[in-house]
């Protein structure tokens, strides 16, 4: 694999004989517009972390089909994780959470499990309304014929404004071109009828890929099943809109209080807000108008 | 793996891994399956599903404990007293399935009156000779075969090759890594096979000297308590393990046993297995759908290569390696040496020509013995630990290293480096430049270049997907895959290396009359192609000299030698063992596999036609032909009918006269159920129709093994050689009487109980990389999710040592001092062993000084200290100190710039709306 990143050190350029139709097409591309797509059937991810185990596959396979750089070399002596947070260089992160008893020298611990090692996969959450989408200032995020939030790289001029929208902490931009960058949900694969290369790889199928109707119907069915089995904690994250958030068309199937997962409990689009920040900004200007209006006429 | 092969008769997984989806209860011990076998974890996944109940029991919270109901912690080392425990519970509680362990087991057999155990003798069994350290077992002075049924106990004929040796000198047979019919023979010559009117038997297991009753007092004193005491767990634990296991195993219900290299690599490995195949006959869940044990293999294929002999004193199939003794001069010596009358063995003179046939083709002829001189003899033991021990004194020239990394992975490391420095040349064939090509540059802990005379050639090995082969995985099961493409540059496959070297050489002697050539000018050696070999899109594959596998396979497989296939003008394929013949007629490169290539064409291991019932049987092909379950013939009761509905696999129909069912029958598939072998009789025909363990000359699986074992025909728990507890059970014998040591000033060893290494260690594997790193540390995006080496330890341990989370800390054995960071869990606990707090730790064994990302190296810590068995060694056990701060020296540096430093352009030869995602600063439009 890092062969092929070494390839690229040699590539050589674009070939020389089309520079100057190449320059021409530079110009006129932005321009153009290419055919719509024919709209889709609404794509997400179901993450059941019930049965995840870790493996972080979906990280490697996620940086491998989209030739991700790796981001550092540290040690975070945090559990197994040592990859930290999702940012434009990893779009996905597999978080560890350890939660165990203390030790008493009293001897083992009667059978009883000592605590549990709770994991899951974190992504882009693909909002179906997306504070990103509707910070980014160009246009360069959009919702594509999949219903999937997708970062147009070649749009997107870094201005960050969708980095501060994300109540996840999704998007950050990378120091190599100084764009956003973040889950595109495989938007190539899926064009070529391909699953996501994290849910391909996913081998306990915690990773779930598909319609998200279907998803949701799937994901609960299996909480039904885990509430009898006696997991009583077991809920959906993102499944149902709340009365600050819209649904997600990634979410997950949890084990404990979304806190717990380092996932805002309650999510809130800043959108909501916008109403009346815009009135407030109107109604702020007043006062000091009136003043520098009084302070003018009293001058005279 | 005798430890399976004594129990059972093959030294093998009995079930295959989608089977775990049918268990109801699966018990992962001395496995870390999430994290090493995480893709077969799917399955085990399922079956927790469909509502079964996961157990693991290890001495760290990993990332399989996350995923099961139950999680016991247990000291490393402690294994057997925790499975004799459940035996006892088994036993005690009459949990045991009684119709299953009267006829498919030895439990109604009686032992000759002379055996004493090793409860009687304060840890050693009768026929002991030694220093209670590096001692061996007289099997037989030690009487530990059956009775006769006409109360004569017999001569024991014809001590095998391994009795010899014991007389004279240690070592040399019995290292096998599987249970070769050596294992048999000594077992069927010695105890049973002579027998007037076979073993003497009691089906009511009242006998005192019945199996089954010296079973019980075996174990007597591995009561909850004891267990407690010694691994460091609670006896509530132990009960509700019991309890778990004995619930879901009989007539409805399977339990199965998961194991890997957490209970190979001990001292006492062989006997951890030989404990849990006890615990499954007593259960009555080998042979049975989602029961058995499943061996976890460590590598890629690893079952592939010892099937086809790549150990030292194995030919393929498992047939012993001929010994430079009389017993092995000639092929009838050979033959009435390791053959055997009864059983499957009794065809072993038919495997053994057309082994020889295969190999030497027409110079084969039964007047040279079909050329059985030309085969090596052994003379010593040749198995890697004491391999590289003499090579470390210089005794040894050259060495080709195919796919390893001894510098970096063996145990006692740095004695294997010491080995590597006084070769005269290495050949390393690798896909970078690993540990053990660059140990005379960049090990920090190494001489001078200039002082070190090894000159290294390093060959570009070729990945998998730029050849085509075939990879036998851990349930036996063959799986061809096609070559892509055409490796890059020099690059060549490991076979192109071997069929070339080989080519040479047979030129280099070409002519020659001295004797000891012959065997190389004689070996048949061309493989190949009958027109160039093509590439998926069409094209002409570049690299030539490449050999054609599917021919080897073919060869493998066997075929007429004197009998040509209309189709092909080839020789005529055989379809199966049962084929092959002892006059010469046939030759087959490994009898096992024979059925894999069963006619022109029809390369089975390359099926993947999915038939969606589990069992899978056109998805490759599995040794014995194409049985997934061994054993199977014992998912039937002894008069053939099911067991349950619920766990059918296999049964009699009468209607039909044959086994049939979902899977091969592992059984002469026309042998009723109520067939007796009349007297005098051989072969298969000597085995009952109610007997289903056809491997074993008298038909049943071994509880108690009178032979094939060399340390001892029950388990015994003893501590590790270097373990800071006590024996609880035997104050008197520490450790393993008979273990093997090599003397070395590289590899001495801690004390017993020494307080200067009062913690415990044990390593182990990460998902994120890959044994010590060769294949995964010059992966960046394999690096960043584990950079750096470090060391799981309890918040207690640290606090005492005064080690902060995420610094440095320093761990230090006799044989080395490493430096790694600290990762402090709760997921670490310290354990209560009689009465005494033990500490933990945990280190894995991924980083050296070679690739992207270096460290120091845990095998460095680890002695050369092996089982007498398999010469396995004892990584997953010893004693430490552990210390903060980092140790003194030289450290290693990265010897690969690492590939996130790279300039990401543009993806060649690929428009702009199909670059990747991920190639920053790609250019927009086009």
């Amino acid at each position: 694999m890092s062969r092929e990143l070494e390839l690229t050190e040699v590539a050589p350029l674009p070939g020389g004989e089309s520079l100057t139709a190449e320059g021409l097409e530079r110009l006129i591309g932005p321009f153009r517009r290419g055919a719509v797509p024919e709209p889709a059937e609404e794509m997400g991810f179901y993450t059941d972390t019930s049965v995840c185990i870790g493996c972080k596959a979906c990280e490697v396979a996620c940086k491998q089909w989209n030739q991700l750089p790796a981001d550092g070399f540290t040690f975070s002596g945090n559990s197994y994780d040592n990859t930290g947070a999702l940012s434009a260089e990893s779009w996905r992160h597999v978080k560890f959470v350890e939660q165990f008893s203390v030790w008493e020298a009293g001897g083992g611990d009667g059978g009883a499990m000592p605590g549990r090692w709770l994991m899951m996969s974190d992504v882009c959450k693909h909002c179906v309304e997306a504070p990103c989408q509707h910070a980014c200032p160009t246009g360069a995020i959009i919702h594509n014929e999949f219903n999937n939030v997708y970062i147009q790289p070649d749009i997107c001029n870094g201005c960050a404004y969708c980095i501060a929208a994300c109540p996840f902490g999704v998007i950050t931009r990378s120091t190599l071109d100084n764009h956003a960058h973040k889950c595109t949900l495989c938007y190539d694969r899926q064009k070529d009828g391909l699953v996501p290369a994290c849910a391909k790889a996913c081998p306990t199928a915690s990773i779930q890929f598909g319609p998200v109707e279907e998803l949701r119907e799937r994901a609960r069915t299996r909480v039904e099943e885990l509430r009898r089995r006696g997991v009583a904690d077991a809920w959906l994250y993102g499944h149902e809109p709340t009365a600050g958030y819209s649904r997600l068309n990634a979410f997950y199937l949890l084990l404990d209080r979304a806190s717990v997962y380092g996932l805002p409990e309650a999510p809130r689009n800043p959108w909501l807000s916008m109403r009346g920040d815009y009135l407030r900004a109107v109604l702020s200007v007043l006062p000091p108008l009136a003043v520098l209006i009084t302070a003018l006429l009293r001058g005279r | 793996m005798p430890g399976l092969g004594t129990s059972l008769g093959r030294g093998a997984a009995t079930n295959y891994q989608q089977d775990l989806a049918n268990s109801d209860c699966i018990l992962f011990m001395g496995s870390n399956m999430a994290e090493a076998h995480p893709v077969g974890f799917r399955w085990a996944m399922r079956a927790k599903e469909a509502g079964g109940t996961l157990v693991h029991v290890d001495p760290r919270f990993t990332r399989t404990s996350a995923m099961c109901d139950v999680h016991v912690g247990i000291r490393s080392g402690s294994d057997i007293a925790f499975l004799g425990g459940l035996v006892r519970y088994v036993l005690e509680q009459d949990r045991y399935f009684r119709e299953y362990v009267v006829h498919y087991t030895n439990a109604a057999t009686i032992i000759a009156e002379g055996y004493e155990d090793s409860e009687d003798l304060d840890g050693l069994f009768s026929g002991y000779r030694g220093d209670r350290r590096t001692g061996r077992y007289d099997p037989r002075a030690g009487q530990w075969g059956y009775e006769a049924a006409e109360g004569v106990i017999p001569e024991w004929a014809g001590a095998g090759p391994e009795y010899r040796m014991f007389r004279e000198e240690l070592g040399m047979l019995g290292h096998s890594l599987e249970a070769g019919p050596q294992m048999y023979s000594r077992s069927r010559v010695e105890s049973t096979g002579e027998l007037a009117g076979g073993p003497a038997s009691d089906p009511s297991l009242e006998h005192p000297r019945c199996v089954f009753q010296i079973l019980r007092r075996h174990f007597a004193r591995y009561t909850p308590e004891f267990v407690a005491d010694t691994c460091g767990c609670s006896a509530d634990e132990l009960v509700r393990v019991a309890e778990l296991l004995c619930s879901n195993s009989g007539r409805e219900r399977t339990s199965m046993v998961v194991y890997a290299l957490g209970w190979t690599q001990h001292t006492t490995g062989v006997q951890v297995i030989r404990t849990a195949a006890i615990l499954q006959l007593l259960l009555g869940n080998i042979g049975r759908p989602g029961g058995g044990i499943m061996a976890m293999r460590g590598h890629s294929t690893i079952q592939g290569s010892t099937d086809l002999a790549t150990l030292y004193d194995s030919l393929p199939g498992y047939l012993p390696q001929p010994c430079a003794d009389e017993s092995h001069d000639t092929l009838d010596s050979y033959v009435r040496y390791e053959g055997l009358s009864t059983g499957y063995w009794a065809n072993y003179r038919k495997f053994i020509v057309s082994l020889l046939k295969a190999w030497y083709g027409d110079a084969a002829t039964p007047e040279n013995d079909f050329g059985f001189g030309w085969i090596p003899r052994i003379d010593g033991d040749y198995s890697q630990l004491p391999y590289f021990e003499a090579m470390s004194k210089g005794e040894v020239k050259g060495y080709f290293l195919f796919g390893q990394n001894p510098a970096g992975g063996s145990p006692n490391a740095g004695l294997h480096r010491a080995g590597l420095r006084n070769l005269d040349w290495l050949v390393v064939v690798d896909w970078f430049e690993i540990e053990s090509a660059n140990f005379w540059k960049d090990d920090p802990g190494t001489p001078p270049p200039a002082d070190i005379r090894t000159e290294v050639f390093l060959l570009p090995a070729a990945a998998a997907p730029e050849k085509e082969g075939s990879l036998t995985n851990t349930q036996r099961l063959l799986q061809w895959h096609d070559k892509a493409l055409d490796p890059l540059g020099d690059s060549r496959s490991d076979a192109w290396y071997v069929y070339q070297l080989g080519k040479r050489l047979k030129q280099l002697y070409a002519g020659s009359t001295d004797p000891r050539d012959q065997a190389l000018l004689h070996l048949t050696w061309d493989y190949d192609f009958d027109e160039p070999p093509t590439l998926p899109d069409g094209s002409v594959s570049r690299i030539a000299g490449e050999p054609d596998l599917e021919q080897v396979l073919m060869e493998i497989n066997g075929y007429r030698v004197n009998e040509r296939d209309p189709a092909t003008g080839r020789p005529r394929l055989v379809g199966g063992f049962g084929e092959l013949e002892e006059d010469g007629s046939t030759a087959c490169g490994c009898w096992i596999y024979s059925g894999v290539y069963p006619g022109p064409g029809r390369n089975r291991a390359r099926e993947r036609r999915r038939s969606h019932d589990g069992i899978e049987a056109e998805w490759g092909w599995a040794w014995p032909h194409n049985r997934r379950v061994l054993y199977n013939r014992a998912s039937a009761d002894p008069a053939g009918n099911p067991w349950s509905e619920r766990k059918k696999l296999v049964w009699w129909d009468a209607s039909l006269g044959r086994w049939t069912g979902a899977d091969e029958p592992d059984f002469d598939a026309g042998t009723p159920p109520g067939y007796q072998p009349p007297p005098g009789a051989e072969g298969l025909a000597a085995i009952a129709g109610s007997q289903p363990f056809i491997m074993k000359p008298d038909g049943v699986a071994w509880l108690f093994a009178p032979g094939g074992v060399k340390d001892g025909p029950l388990p015994v728990h003893y501590e590790p050689v270097e373990s800071p507890v006590e024996n609880l059970l035997h104050p008197g014998q520490h450790s393993s009487p008979v273990l093997r040591y090599l003397e070395n000033p590289l590899n001495r060893l801690a004390e017993p109980m020494s307080p200067e290494f009062p913690v415990v260690a044990t390593t182990y594997r990460l998902t994120e990389h890959y044994l010590s790193g060769p294949m995964s540390r010059f992966n960046s995006w394999l690096n960043e999710l584990m950079p750096e080496m470090f060391v799981e330890l309890s918040p207690e341990l640290a606090a005492e040592r005064g080690i902060v989370p995420g610094g440095w800390l320093t761990v230090r054995t006799p044989r080395a001092r490493i430096e790694a960071r600290a990762l402090v869990t709760r997921r670490m606990r310290p354990f209560r062993v009689a009465g005494q707090v033990v500490h933990q730790i945990g280190l894995p064994f991924h980083w050296a000084y070679a690739g992207e990302v270096v460290g120091d190296n845990a095998n460095d810590l680890t002695a050369l200290l092996a089982d007498p068995n398999v010469s396995m060694h004892e990584a997953k056990a010893f004693a430490c100190q552990v210390e903060a701060g980092r140790r003194e020296g030289n450290r290693a540096e990265p010897t690969v710039r690492s590939a996130l430093t790279l300039h990401h352009g543009p993806a060649p030869d690929t428009p702009g709306a199909a670059q990747p995602e991920g190639r920053f600063g790609h250019e927009p439009g086009a």
